[in-house]
């Protein structure tokens, strides 16, 4: 606590100088660490197989758990880690503050304060148990980094997050927020070796392997969470697809419109590379590429999909307005309706004001200018088997019958098949019994009792004894 | 002197306009063989009663043609007596009767396809009413057919299995003017067709969903209908408690509700559905959830019923007695059947509802002569009691019934215990129209003859096994009851000819039934067929000694005749054959007739046009050859193949011990 307060007070008031410190300590820790963390890396992508190494670290790492020394420093690490990306952060922020809200920067700290504080408390509780449990340390290990990164990692996010309100320049533009956002995560991502390398300084001149246990671990573990993290965001990216229009009533004002142009819209290609310039469609496939272009792209940080703020936040939502003029989804419109993400603003754009290019190549008649929307339409395409008279066809019954609901003087279409059945034979009861018993999964038992029964028999029945 | 006053007639009805002549001729309908005479008196006399006649119920599809030509103005044509219509049939209905066709029913008919159908509902613009039920193989495409029909009003379709939601949604969308249709049995059918319909057609006024496999999504549609009123739920089992909490929507024309055999529906879901619809006058609960209390205070709110069923459900004494508290005053209450009805109850509930007109407390077994006084006291102005099988109801308890309920005009005491004390006080019911007396063991002649004097309006009377019934009472039966219409005189074996003979008088009669009497002869028989011209249906089993005399004259004079049963007679291949010359002869049934050959018995039923249904025994399925069978077959008529065992002699002491048996 009184490090950081410490820390807060003296890069607001001379934040020059403590930029100037910071700088000074990364460069001056950076060196071994980096060096370390570039072998670990070459050591790990040269292996052939991952499992492997695996397999020859875990014996140290057990050899490294089981002195108690080594497990008092551990409560120290995480704190460490926190506070170096903490102050660079902080560097980062002030480095470009020109007109910010003290207040609102005050509430996001005390909100940070409060989430390292709740880490600590976890941390505490991990010590705690692996005193207790000393069986299978290598599982729980494994799982409590992970919950620790993936805790760091929100709070980095939110920092940055909170920087990147004051940016001038985030507040115009997505896009240029991306990569600034992949930086800081690969700022974020260096610290940790060093924050752990840090406490353990002692060790690591001792004993080179433990070091190398030691360090693995931890690398590994981001690896990790970074893949994780692309999972979670291609889920959200599948459910941007769907352009879910859920009708949320925003108050107008409350929100920021966005507009991107045409061309925008429809280039193929958002995500380019700094470098050779290539285009790619998906950040995630950015980044894989990124790494033929040197080993600072293959760390597990700059590997990791940079965070999303987290809804806590109380940044101002964006909303998206179809550059379209005219359209409901335009800013100008009288009944403006904004437009959620840019995949809905892409969808929108080009299912409403482009031309249905994407033929079904089944059918020969629906058309989409959406090739998602065609792929979709493709795996039932066939499967409609109900028709209307006006030529609509519907997976659904139901749909059918609420489309029949609705529009005057349409009627549900008889497949021809049948009509010609029924007009070829003139239909014979005995048949029909016979087809309706067979129909008959329900209950009840007709006139089939009776042998040759038709209903004139069945009706005639009484009377008779 | 013929001559003139033949002239004169012709010049008399010249002076009458066609108008007039219509209105005579619409008064000559108690007898269908008197327009037919009319018909046959002169040309004119001819073509005016062609012109004249409206409905028409052939017999034969292949006179169709000649008859609708004759009959240029028929608007309804009822085809039930004919078994196979085929599309032929229809193309030449839809031709000859383009303008005029109003009405159709194809019910008891099949053979025809979608196609037929489709050129009768486009060229016939004026066809409101189509009943088409039992068209089991039936199709959409057949009901796309009839969704032609645009002026169509009345649809019945009764166990059209076939057809689906897609045929149901056709009608609706092409029947606009839809007021009636039922769809019972069309299991078919869903909440999509169903729902359809309430959407599209709102006009409906009456709505048959019996047996249909829907649940609650298409409940709120129906009751939306503007002009709802009758509407049948019978054996929906998809209509529970949950869908009728959640109606919110009130029916304030729905008047006639029944929810027979509903398993899932408790009182929760009536009482809900109750206060949705106030308006209703009529209400079938038949075979449903106990009648209890809650029940009962449920049905508090419908203050415009009139009419409860209650067949087959259990009944509570609390759910009579809050049935009885209802403000409202019934006119009909029916507990058939009905588990846990007492006297204490029934009491209750019958000095409450004293406008009572019709109850039905059939096979209430634990009523006695305390009901019986509290209803006739009470319920003066019953017109309808049914109270078959009160086996506690002493005798002297029938004598009320007769002093007290004057207006009755049908009353059933089949298996009570009525004597001729009661029978004496009973026929003061002068309006008396339907009495069934079955098993009344202990009536004789005496108390028939109180009830032969008074009840002149008598039109049908069942002395099913009254064996102490002779020949003097069925006499001044026949003597007091001239509208006689129905007689069952079964197994009372002390009747001879000579009653018989005096019912030959009872003109209009068109049921009788005499089967195990074993007195009577050919003779009587004779006497029946010239006498009751209008006769139907005939049962003649068990009795020996009629022979080939007695059919002679029935094949002569009985040209009405449509079913009879000739098992255990001593009929031969002539009478047989001789049958065969009555076209109207649809339903035969002869088992155990030992004077018939097979070649015989063929011949008849090959010279049998309009035969549909033939009751044999098995053994003559190896005896006919096969073809025949195959062409009778594709002609209309089914074979119903018995394999009983003969029964040397009829036995009613061992049928009575039989009886008591059975019946504690």
């Amino acid at each position: 606590m009184d490090l950081k307060e410490g820390l807060r007070a003296e890069t607001w008031a001379k934040s020059s100088l403590a930029e100037n410190e910071m700088s000074k300590r990364i460069s001056s820790n950076n060196p071994c660490f980096t060096d370390f963390n570039s072998q670990q890396y070459q050591q790990k992508w040269e292996d052939p197989s991952i499992l492997d190494y695996d397999i020859r670290i875990n014996p140290a790492f057990q050899e490294f758990n089981q002195p108690p020394q080594n497990q008092s420093s551990l409560p120290c690490d995480p704190t460490n880690q926190i506070k170096n990306p903490f102050q660079m952060n902080e560097n980062l922020q002030t480095n470009k503050m020109q007109d910010w809200d003290p207040k609102a920067m005050l509430n996001n700290l005390s909100f940070l304060e409060q989430k390292i504080h709740e880490l600590q408390d976890l941390v505490h509780l991990i010590v705690g148990r692996r005193s207790q449990i000393l069986g299978r340390p290598d599982e729980l290990v494994a799982q409590q980094q992970q919950l620790i990164t993936a805790d760091l990692t929100s709070i980095i996010v939110q920092l940055i997050s909170t920087a990147g309100s004051l940016l001038p320049s985030m507040k115009h533009t997505l896009s240029a927020a991306t990569p600034s956002m992949g930086q800081l995560g690969q700022f974020g991502g260096v610290p940790f070796p060093p924050g752990a390398g840090l406490s353990d300084s002692i060790q690591v001149q001792n004993s080179c392997a433990k070091k190398v246990s030691n360090q693995s671990n931890p690398i590994d573990l981001v690896g990790n969470s970074g893949t994780q993290q692309n999972h979670a965001v291609e889920e959200h990216d599948l459910k941007d697809e769907d352009d879910a229009d859920d009708g949320e009533q925003l108050p107008p004002g409350s929100y920021e419109i966005l507009q991107l142009e045409k061309e925008e819209i429809l280039a193929p290609h958002t995500h380019f590379c700094t470098i050779c310039g290539k285009g790619f469609k998906r950040d995630a496939n950015l980044r894989m590429h990124m790494r033929g272009h040197g080993d600072e792209y293959k760390t597990p940080a700059a590997l990791a999909k940079p965070h999303k703020e987290s809804s806590s936040e109380p940044m101002l939502i964006k909303r998206y307005s179809c550059p379209y003029a005219g359209c409901k989804r335009n800013k100008d419109h009288k009944k403006f309706q904004p437009l959620k993400t840019i995949l809905c603003v892409k969808n929108h754009y080009k299912r409403t004001h482009c031309d249905k290019s994407y033929v079904c190549s089944r059918c020969n008649t629906k058309k989409f200018s959406v090739i998602a929307d065609l792929k979709t339409h493709e795996k039932h395409c066939g499967k409609d088997k109900w028709l209307c008279s006006c030529g609509t066809t519907f997976s659904r019954k139901d749909k059918l019958f609420g489309h029949i609901a609705l529009f005057q003087g349409h009627t549900p279409a008889i497949p021809l098949d049948e009509t010609i059945k029924g007009l070829a034979g003139p239909s014979d009861r005995r048949e029909g019994n016979e087809a309706t018993s067979k129909i008959g999964s329900t209950n009840f038992n007709f006139g089939s009792s009776v042998p040759n029964g038709t209903g004139v028999s069945d009706m005639d029945a009484k009377g008779e004894s | 002197m013929k001559k003139q006053r033949c002239s004169e007639k012709i010049n008399l009805f010249d002076l009458l306009s066609e108008e007039i002549v219509f209105i005579i001729l619409d008064c000559l309908n108690t007898n269908p063989f008197d327009k037919k005479s009319f018909s046959l008196v002169c040309k004119s006399f001819y073509i005016t009663e062609s012109k004249h006649r409206k409905k028409l119920k052939p017999l034969r599809q292949e006179h169709l043609p000649a008859v609708l030509i004759r009959y240029s103005n028929t608007t309804h044509l009822d085809l039930s007596l004919c078994p196979r219509i085929n599309d032929h049939s229809l193309f030449a209905i839809s031709k000859i009767t383009s303008f005029t066709l109003q009405s159709i029913d194809l019910s008891r008919s099949w053979g025809f396809s979608s196609s037929g159908l489709l050129s009768l509902t486009l060229s016939c613009k004026n066809l409101k009413e189509i009943d088409i039920s039992n068209a089991v193989s039936l199709k959409d495409a057949g009901a796309a057919a009839l969704a032609e029909a645009k002026n169509l009003e009345k649809l019945w379709m009764g166990r059209c299995k076939m057809v689906t939601d897609m045929g149901v949604g056709c009608i609706a969308v092409g029947c606009k003017n839809l007021k009636l249709i039922s769809l019972k049995w069309c299991l078919g059918v869903g909440d999509l067709g169903v729902g359809l319909i309430a959407v599209k057609c709102k006009e409906i006024r009456s709505l048959d969903l019996s047996y249909l496999p829907i649940t609650n999504k298409c409940l709120p549609s129906i009751l939306k209908l503007q002009h709802l009123e009758d509407l049948i739920l019978e054996g929906c089992f998809g209509i529970d408690d949950c869908s009728l909490a959640a109606l919110k929507h009130r029916c304030k024309s729905l008047k006639v509700l029944d929810m027979s055999s509903c398993q899932n529906i408790s009182h929760l879901g009536l009482s809900s559905l109750t206060s949705s619809i106030g308006g209703l006058q009529q209400l079938t609960l038949a075979h449903g959830s106990p009648v209890t209390l809650s029940i009962a205070n449920g049905l508090k709110k419908l203050s415009m019923l009139q009419s409860i069923k209650l067949d087959g459900s259990v009944v509570t004494r609390a759910g009579l007695k809050a049935i009885g508290d209802w403000c409202v005053s019934l006119k009909e209450l029916s507990l058939s059947k009905c588990d846990g009805v007492t006297d204490e109850g029934l009491s209750y509930v019958a000095t409450k509802h004293r406008d009572l007109r019709k109850l039905d407390i059939t096979c209430c077994r634990k009523i006695s002569d305390v009901s019986i006084t509290h209803v006739t006291s009470s319920c003066t102005g019953l017109t309808s009691l049914r109270m078959e099988s009160c086996t506690l109801v002493p005798r002297e308890a029938f004598v009320l019934i007769g002093q007290r309920c004057r207006f009755l005009e049908e009353l059933d005491l089949t298996d009570n215990e009525i004597d001729d004390e009661g029978l004496k006080s009973i026929s003061r019911c002068s309006k008396l129209s339907v009495l069934k007396l079955g098993i009344c063991l202990n009536i004789t002649d005496g108390g028939l003859a109180h009830v032969g004097m008074c009840c002149s309006k008598l039109k049908e009377l069942d002395l099913y096994r009254c064996v102490g019934i002779m020949d003097s009472g069925i006499l001044t039966i026949a003597c007091g009851c001239p509208d006689l219409e129905m007689i069952n005189i079964a197994y009372l074996k002390d009747i001879t000819d000579s009653s018989l003979l005096s019912l030959s008088k009872c003109s209009r009669l068109n049921t009788f039934e005499s089967r195990g009497c074993p007195l009577i002869t050919s003779l009587g028989l004779a006497a029946i067929a010239v006498g009751c011209k209008q006769l139907i249906k005939l049962d003649i089993k068990w009795c020996h000694n009629i022979n080939d005399v007695g059919m002679l004259p029935l094949a002569h004079f009985s040209q009405n005749l449509r079913q009879i049963n000739l098992s255990y007679t001593s009929v031969t291949d002539v009478g047989l054959l001789s049958l065969a010359s009555i076209s109207c002869l649809q339903n035969m049934t002869i088992l155990h007739v030992k004077g018939l050959s097979p070649n015989g018995l063929a011949a008849a039923l090959l010279a049998c046009g309009g035969i549909t249904k033939v009751k044999l025994q098995a053994a003559f399925k190896q005896l006919l050859p096969q073809p025949l069978i195959d062409h009778l077959q594709a002609r209309g008529c089914v074979f119903q193949w018995r394999n009983k065992v003969f029964q040397a002699e009829l036995d009613p002491k061992s049928w009575k011990l039989l009886l008591e048996d059975t019946v504690p």
